[in-house]
């Protein structure tokens, strides 16, 4: 069970790597949009330092979507989807693969640069901490959710303003406790309570998302 | 020949079209009749609440518009269920009928709330946990047209807007709970079977003016519906008879 996913993680991350602008490009997308905020805003420190857990976590929703249609579209045009789906392991399993590696390429870097961004809002260093964490935890979910709606649009003409429409309402949970869990620290509440259930809402997602996606799929392919 | 009754046979269009046809003159009529009586009782023989005025009458569109956009959203779930499962044709069909009805009751709803929160609230618009899920609700209907508009074949059309149903219907108590810790500042629930905080007129206008809804919202579906199976099953043999022979 566990070969199929390591096996078609490898293959994913692989092209990836063949195709690394992808990546950079969602990255920078991300960075761009969050360094706009101040300007559109202004540079008053207290306003920066209230607005930036919601600013980087909507930044990150639409970094994560950016990459979406990627994820099975070059698959579906060289017909390799379709082997996948008649491979004799359950389309679920691969899908699951498909998710973590799209979450390593698109969401793990993201975690990985948020630091930096939540600097240039003068976060502080436990906020910063809970920021890193927050999206690291948080951007599975995204990934997962993400590939339902990446499957339904398969191949349809508009499907990346499409999958906006389906998949952003349904991050919206994702958003609220992610941005919620920076903000609790930031007021001194604490932000376990949300990280926990953001860490529950990537698990359900990570556990039931695939299937949806893997009946998506068949739908499409049909 | 048995030629007893049976349910399954209106699972055709050929069967469901006249079927429609003949029971939609009685849903509006239905409807009328309730919606004449809930307005007559809600407007002239409730009494004027003592807090709110007269505004507060608002809530005779306002509360049915917003349990029916939540319903509706239901049927279509368990349409889409149905469709996934038995792989009906009709049922993807009344998902699709009843959509835009859902979608108008939620943009009705959030357009009432508007209208009656200016003047108690002092704000066209707070971002409080009903009012954000029921917007959030108007986007899942978008979301939901969007896609199916989208789809040109009707098969795939139908299983991949049911699957989006399901999923919807899936995260929605989740989209609620979320929205709900997140903020919170709306009047609770005053409409209670066993106690309720309202007068007993205002209650039955508000369930009469429910009723009328539903029975709109049954009768525009079975409209629309007749008019997708025409559009659908333009190459058969019993729409060429129907648009040749007359009407029905």
């Amino acid at each position: 069970m566990f070969k199929i996913i390591t096996a078609v993680i490898g293959r994913d991350l692989k092209l990836a790597m063949r195709r690394q602008a992808d990546i950079v490009s969602a990255l920078f997308f991300f960075i761009i949009v969050v360094s706009l905020f101040p300007l559109g805003i202004g540079p008053e420190p207290d306003l920066l330092r209230k607005l930036a857990p919601g600013v980087l976590w909507v930044a990150a929703l639409l970094a994560t979507m950016l990459s979406l249609p990627r994820l099975f579209a070059d698959d579906h045009r060289d017909g390799t989807l379709e082997q996948l789906a008649l491979a004799p392991h359950p389309l679920g399993l691969v899908v699951t693969g498909k998710v973590i590696a799209h979450w390593l390429v698109s969401g793990l870097p993201l975690a990985l640069v948020a630091p930096v961004l939540g600097i240039q809002f003068d976060l502080s260093a436990d906020a910063l901490i809970v920021l890193t964490f927050a999206i690291l935890i948080g951007t599975p979910a995204l990934s997962g959710i993400g590939a339902i709606g990446a499957a339904l649009t398969l191949g349809l003409r508009g499907g990346g303003v499409l999958v906006s429409l389906l998949v952003l309402p349904l991050y919206i949970p994702v958003l609220i406790f992610g941005a919620g869990a920076v903000d609790a620290t930031v007021t001194g509440l604490g932000g376990e309570g949300h990280l926990s259930l953001l860490a529950a809402l990537t698990f359900a997602s990570l556990g039931f998302a695939p299937w949806a996606t893997a009946a998506a799929l068949k739908i499409a392919l049909e | 020949m048995k030629d007893r009754f049976n349910l399954y046979r209106f699972a055709s269009p050929a069967t469901f079209y006249p079927l429609a046809g003949a029971m939609i003159p009685y849903f509006v009529a239905v409807s009328v009749v309730f919606g004449l009586a809930g307005l007559w009782l809600g407007m002239l023989v409730a009494p004027t609440d003592f807090q709110q005025g007269e505004g507060y009458r608002i809530i005779f569109i306002h509360v049915p518009a917003s349990w029916m956009s939540m319903f509706i959203y239901l049927v279509m779930a368990f349409w889409a269920a149905i469709g996934l499962a038995f792989n009906t044709r009709l049922s993807g069909m009344m998902a699709q009928a009843l959509a835009p009805t859902g979608a108008l009751m939620a943009f009705l709803s959030l357009l009432t709330g508007a209208l009656w929160g200016k003047p108690m609230w002092g704000a066209w618009w707070v971002w409080d946990a009903r009012l954000t899920s029921e917007l959030i609700l108007l986007f899942l209907y978008i979301g939901y047209m969007a896609l199916t508009a989208a789809i040109d074949d009707n098969r795939r059309s139908d299983k991949a807007g049911a699957l989006l149903l399901l999923v919807g219907v899936v995260n929605i108590p989740i989209i609620y709970f979320s929205v709900k810790w997140w903020n919170t500042l709306h009047q609770g629930s005053s409409v209670n079977l066993a106690k309720s905080s309202m007068a007993t007129t205002m209650l039955w206008g508000m369930l009469l003016m429910a009723m009328c809804f539903w029975m709109y919202s049954i009768a525009i579906a079975f409209m629309r519906v007749r008019t997708i199976m025409l559009e659908r099953e333009r190459n058969t043999e019993w729409v060429k008879a129907v648009l040749t022979g007359g009407e029905k």
